[in-house]
Formats: structure tokens, C-alpha cells, sequence
């Protein structure tokens, strides 16, 4: 594991992975929708291997289904590793 | 950047002899260090991997039963270790127990699915991941002509090999706006150990009237797995003499 699941770590490398999935950095807002940022299924599959390998977190396609916004994904993650 | 100027590599099971063995020649050929998977056959394994690396290329024999879901990961990590991300997959490993169907044991029945789809389907979850990040992968899975037209006695390694066809087209779709093909290409008749003892009876359906050789199979391979081939996805390939046409 890289860092510690700090809520700050978590939230920089998610917004990070999102941003590089193509939405502009700034647009990655907790608040934002994975719909309003046009993050797709497989984008959030890919996600899904990063906070693995960052934080060990494993998350189900049944977690990823629930996940509307980015500030869900952040708080599921934190919550998953502490 | 060309495939093989990225850093990365190949995996073909089941690739000690036959389809496999000319496959990882023809993937090394092209500047593939190849993770030469095998089961049973650890000096024809080796004989392979010397051979490649006599011709100037790199290879590593990878030695499992592929019915063991912890193979998968074992393979891999040891090629990314090795060699970096594995971005070429053939998925190739098969056995064949025929039999007319009522006279298929549940056991050859499992047998035969759990080698050439199961193992398939557990190489190929373990793959996309990192191609996915890569932005570019291949995937070819060694279907076959009797997965797309019937030959009595092989229900059980028909349905494998029409599994794998259908696995090819829905995982295609999935992964194709990440640069990540997945494709299958589907021999007839080819001159292997596992084809030895099948009578001439079956050439009388091939229009070419004669076997394929496994060379000719790994050209298609080759094929699908280069840069050329990145617009096909999906796709089926038949590779039989015209036996399917």
C-alpha cells in the first residue's frame, strides 16, 4: 500500500484517477456525478483496481453500482480502509 | 508507439507443442518475450523456450494445471516480474474427451469446460485490468470449427468452443474504446498431437483436402495480435481448409 487512507489521500488519487479518465481536474468535485463527468462502467472497473492496489480496498460491482457521485466513491473507500 | 516497443509481453497457455508452441514462436518472432504456459509437458516447454531464445528471443516456461484458479495470477505475476505487463493474451490450453453425449460422464463433461472456457474466462479477468491501463492489449482465444458447426461426439467440446465465442464477442465489446482487442480464431483440422488419432474420414469435409499445420494458425495469431489488427474486435477468424464455409 502506497499512503495511508487518509481522507485527503483518498480524495487526491480519486479525483487524480477520475481526471485522467478525461474530465478537466476541476470539474472533479465532490459533489460532481460520474454521469456529469461522463465516467462510464469501465472507467469506475478501473477505479475500482487502482484503490485495490493503493489502499488494498476491494470493491464489488455491487459497491461500484451504488456510487453516484465522486464524494461517494471518496467516503466509500475511507470507510472500506480504516 | 508500436506494440512491442512498449514494455510487455505475451502469455500463450498451453504453449509446450502444437498451435501453442508455433504461436509463441511466431508472437517471439515478432519481439514478444512469451510466458510459454504448460502442464504437463516441462521438456517440451523448455525445448521451446530454447528455441526462441536461440533465434534471439525471450521466453519463460510457466509450468501449471490451468483448472487451478490461483494459476492465473501466478502466470502473471511472474511475466510481470519478469517482463513487464502482459498485453498479449492467447488463451489457448484445451483437452479434448469425446464421446457420443449420452456416453459424456459429468466429469469429462466438466473436464473439458473448465479447461478451454473456465481457464479462459480466469486468464483473461486477470489480463484486462492491466491492459486497461495500458490502453492497448490482445486477446485471442483458440475457438474452433466445431464450436461453429457440428462434429458427433464432441458436445462437450463444442459447447467449450462456442462458449469462447460468445466470451470473445461480449468481453470485445466491453474493453474496445480502451484500445484492448479481443478476438478468436477457430481451427478445423490441424496437424497436432491432439488431432493424431483422427481418421482421414474427416478430410473429406475440408475443401483443401488436406490438414492445416499449426504455423498456419499462429500466422492468424500473429496477425491479431500486431497493431495492424486494432479495428478488429470481436471477431471470429476460421482457420480450416474451408471446412466452415
Amino acid at each position: 500500500m502506497a499512503t495511508a487512507a487518509t481522507p485527503e489521500a483518498v480524495e487526491g488519487r480519486i479525483v487524480e484517477a477520475l481526471a485522467s479518465f478525461g474530465p478537466d481536474v476541476e470539474q472533479v468535485t465532490r459533489t460532481a456525478t460520474f454521469e456529469e463527468l461522463d465516467i462510464d462502467s469501465l472507467d469506475l472497473v478501473e477505479l475500482a483496481q487502482i484503490v485495490e492496489d493503493e489502499w488494498g480496498v476491494e470493491l464489488k460491482g455491487d459497491d461500484m453500482k451504488s456510487l453516484k457521485t465522486v464524494g461517494d466513491a471518496i467516503d466509500l473507500v475511507v470507510a472500506r480502509a480504516s | 508507439m508500436s506494440s512491442t516497443e512498449r514494455r510487455g509481453c505475451a502469455l500463450v497457455t498451453g504453449a509446450s507443442r502444437g498451435i501453442g508452441a508455433a504461436t509463441a514462436r511466431a508472437l517471439a518472432a515478432d519481439g514478444w518475450p512469451v510466458g510459454i504456459g504448460y502442464n504437463s509437458g516441462a521438456d517440451a516447454a523448455a525445448a521451446v523456450v530454447a528455441e526462441i531464445e536461440a533465434a534471439g528471443g525471450q521466453a519463460l516456461a510457466l509450468g501449471g494445471d490451468i483448472t487451478d484458479s490461483a494459476i492465473a495470477d501466478s502466470h502473471f505475476r511472474a511475466l510481470e516480474e519478469r517482463f513487464g505487463t502482459v498485453l498479449v493474451l492467447v488463451n489457448n490450453a484445451g483437452l479434448r474427451r469425446d464421446n457420443l453425449s449420452p456416453q459424456i460422464k459429468d466429469d469429462d463433461w466438466d473436464a473439458v469446460l473448465d479447461t478451454n472456457l473456465g481457464a479462459a474466462f480466469r486468464m483473461t479477468r486477470r489480463a484486462i485490468p492491466s491492459m486497461l491501463r495500458a490502453r492497448h492489449g490482445r486477446i485471442v482465444n483458440i475457438a474452433s470449427v466445431v464450436g461453429l458447426r457440428a462434429n458427433p461426439g464432441q458436445a462437450n467440446y463444442a459447447a467449450s468452443k462456442a462458449g469462447l465465442v460468445g466470451m470473445t464477442k461480449t468481453i470485445a465489446a466491453e474493453v474496445a474504446r480502451r484500445g484492448v482487442t479481443v478476438n478468436a480464431v477457430a481451427p478445423g483440422l490441424i496437424e497436432t498431437d491432439m488431432t493424431a488419432d483422427l481418421d482421414g474420414e474427416l478430410l473429406k469435409v475440408v475443401p483443401a483436402r488436406r490438414p492445416g499445420t499449426p504455423e498456419e494458425v499462429a500466422a492468424c495469431v500473429r496477425f491479431l495480435a500486431s497493431d495492424d489488427a486494432g479495428y478488429v474486435t470481436g471477431a471470429t477468424l476460421t482457420v480450416d481448409g474451408g471446412m466452415s464455409a
